[in-house]
């Protein structure tokens, strides 16, 4: 098997990062470590759940992103929004003058990624029920969390249902509808507006799905902050209103915490929070939870909407979404709404899109390939451990006296990088080489 | 390569602790998923059973090439009559057990089906010793 690069959204600006160890801590996988008095990533490693962003207390670390001006490459440019976008703004904006500020942006279509959700809450019901020897089946929806089970519960690969997020599926049926008006492939650019590091990460390299459909990542603070400012000005006196399409009910909350568990039948829970999430699949894991149907589990407290790329408080966000949803469906009572969605021309052909294939573990945890010498390591890091002082400090650069032991077996590592070794170490000139290697020359000129 | 740990009758709170450890090992090594997945379940049981019915138990665990070895060692009641044990739905449990959510008679069953060989000896009043093997090459 041949390993593969993996993209990662997250970045670590190498200017601004001073090695203060905050993000390594924070780590779901332990990705990160302090070299050379910087932060870097374990790319094998990293599910890009942003945690490490939100830690880090100045910035240093950024979502890449498409150059916004991309957009203007194609004749047709599709703003794929996760409708987690409205929520970030107050109330008395309503969401057609939110979506006629992102078309003044430059782009020619607003749709929501969210379109899909209604026929895959069909299809997870099918896949369910067609796979009765998996369970719980687990939700693929969350990037993060699928790479986070491939990476750190391997043997739960196979309970993740195979079939693609609502995005994917919106992308899908609205450039078909575009190539069925007559438009060319290469006039169309759909650029989804993401709320998350993991989403993008999804997209650049996908799992279990061949090329995605989306041609581009436009982060979501971004374009929150240039429609916002737009909206504040007021400067347009004329605002395109779009053409409105709206989700189902279902779908509007398919993006927050039970919106997914909510549509499918049989015993259902919702997880938000990746710790949370972390000890939910080592119960599947262990046998302890056991007799679920289904299981949605999303990275982010509060799921999207407290997603890395987000202003607005996921609280509020929750709230102005759940709102939404009510006004939906009071209209649908009083008969205002006169919905023709673009995607329930192309169900068939969503349809037939709308698997992926088999995902494969990836472990991180495996110590070596070969079980005899994953033995002798193991031994090894039990011994470096009795003399570690187990007081996980960081100053090493690595999260844990663990992760520096394993790391020193790996050959990442070595023992005189602990603080505490080190004033045990005879040899000054082999002591500050060490230190140094960790910390950066300019650190030790600062204490002196 | 040997682990032993401590597991203390009535404490349902932390029962399963051992094996959460124990899984974290088997995932080191680079055991096949669905072994590990197997030897979970059935290490699971066996260490509820000791929570559920012994006073004091210990978890003797031997990671050799080509299989697992799992012993419970407890003082306790002992069981007895083993085969009527290991049917499907007996169960000694008490009322505020089954409660918990435990005791539904699945315990013995449910590891025989997850290893290879499962080796029960009991003497009455003073307690049980359950041995696991699984293959794994």
């Amino acid at each position: 098997m041949t390993e593969k690069v993996f993209h990662h959204a997250l970045k670590i600006l190498e200017d601004v990062c001073y090695g203060c160890t905050h993000c390594i801590r924070v780590c779901p996988t332990d990705a990160l470590r302090v070299r050379y008095g910087k932060a870097y990533l374990l790319p094998e490693r990293c599910i890009d759940c942003g945690k490490c962003m939100k830690a880090c207390p100045v910035n240093a670390i950024i979502i890449d992103q498409d150059d916004f001006n991309d957009i203007f490459k194609y004749k047709i440019r599709i703003a794929l929004v996760s409708s987690i976008l409205i929520g970030q703004f107050p109330r008395h904006y309503s969401s057609r003058k939110i979506y006629s500020g992102i078309l003044e942006q430059g782009f020619t279509h607003v749709y929501e990624a969210e379109h899909g959700a209604g026929i895959l809450a069909e299809e997870i019901n099918q896949f369910i029920e067609n796979n009765k020897s998996v369970r719980p089946v687990i939700s693929s929806f969350c990037p993060a969390i699928v790479r986070l089970i491939q990476v750190r519960f391997p043997s739960l690969v196979e309970n993740i249902m195979l079939l693609k997020a609502p995005l994917d599926l919106a992308a899908l049926s609205f450039k078909n509808e575009l190539l069925e008006r007559g438009y060319s492939e290469d006039e169309i650019g759909i650029f989804y507006v993401t709320p998350c590091a993991a989403k993008i990460a999804a997209i650049k390299s996908p799992v279990g799905e061949e090329n995605s459909p989306i041609n581009g990542v436009i982060n979501m603070d971004l374009i929150y902050n240039k429609v916002y400012r737009d909206l504040k000005k007021e400067t347009r006196s004329t605002c395109i209103v779009p053409e409105k399409e709206q989700l189902k009910a279902e779908e509007m909350g398919w993006s927050l915490t039970g919106g997914e568990a909510r549509n499918i039948n049989g015993r259902c829970l919702s997880i938000d929070g990746i710790n949370n999430a972390i000890d939910f699949l080592e119960g599947i894991e262990n046998g302890t939870i056991t007799n679920f149907d289904f299981i949605e589990v999303r990275a982010c407290d509060q799921s999207c909407a407290g997603g890395i790329l987000t202003s607005s408080n996921r609280f509020l966000t929750t709230e102005r979404l759940e709102e939404r949803i009510i006004k939906y469906e009071n209209d649908k009572i009083e008969g205002k709404i006169f919905n023709n969605k673009t995607i329930d021309n192309h169900i068939d052909f969503v349809k037939g899109k709308i698997s992926i294939d088999k995902i494969e573990p990836r472990s991180i945890l495996k110590l070596d390939d070969d079980m005899e010498s994953a033995m002798k390591k193991m031994g090894r890091i039990q011994r470096i451990l009795s003399f570690l002082p187990g007081i996980d400090c960081g100053a090493c650069g690595t999260p844990s006296c663990k992760t520096l032991a394993e790391d020193i077996v790996q050959g990442r590592a070595k023992t005189s990088d602990c603080i505490f070794i080190q004033t045990s170490l005879n040899v000054a000139a082999d002591k500050e080489i060490r230190a140094e290697k960790i910390w950066g020359k300019d650190r030790f000129r600062k204490l002196t | 390569m040997e682990f032993e740990y401590p597991i203390e009758g009535g404490d349902f709170t932390r029962a399963g602790m051992a094996s959460s450890q124990v899984k974290k090992v088997l995932k080191q090594l680079n055991i096949a998923p669905a072994i590990i997945k197997r030897i979970a379940v059935a290490m699971y049981e066996a260490e509820v059973n000791v929570v559920a019915h012994a006073f004091k138990g210990t978890m003797l665990v031997n990671i050799m090439p080509d299989k697992v070895f799992i012993k419970f060692i407890d003082e306790g009641p002992g069981i007895h009559d083993i085969d009527l044990a290991m049917q499907e739905g007996f169960s000694t449990a008490t009322e505020s057990v089954r409660q918990m959510g435990f005791g539904a008679g699945m315990g013995l069953p449910n590891i025989k089906k997850n290893v290879d060989e499962l080796q029960i000896s009991s003497v009455v009043n003073k307690g049980t010793t359950v041995e696991l093997t699984t293959y794994i090459s």
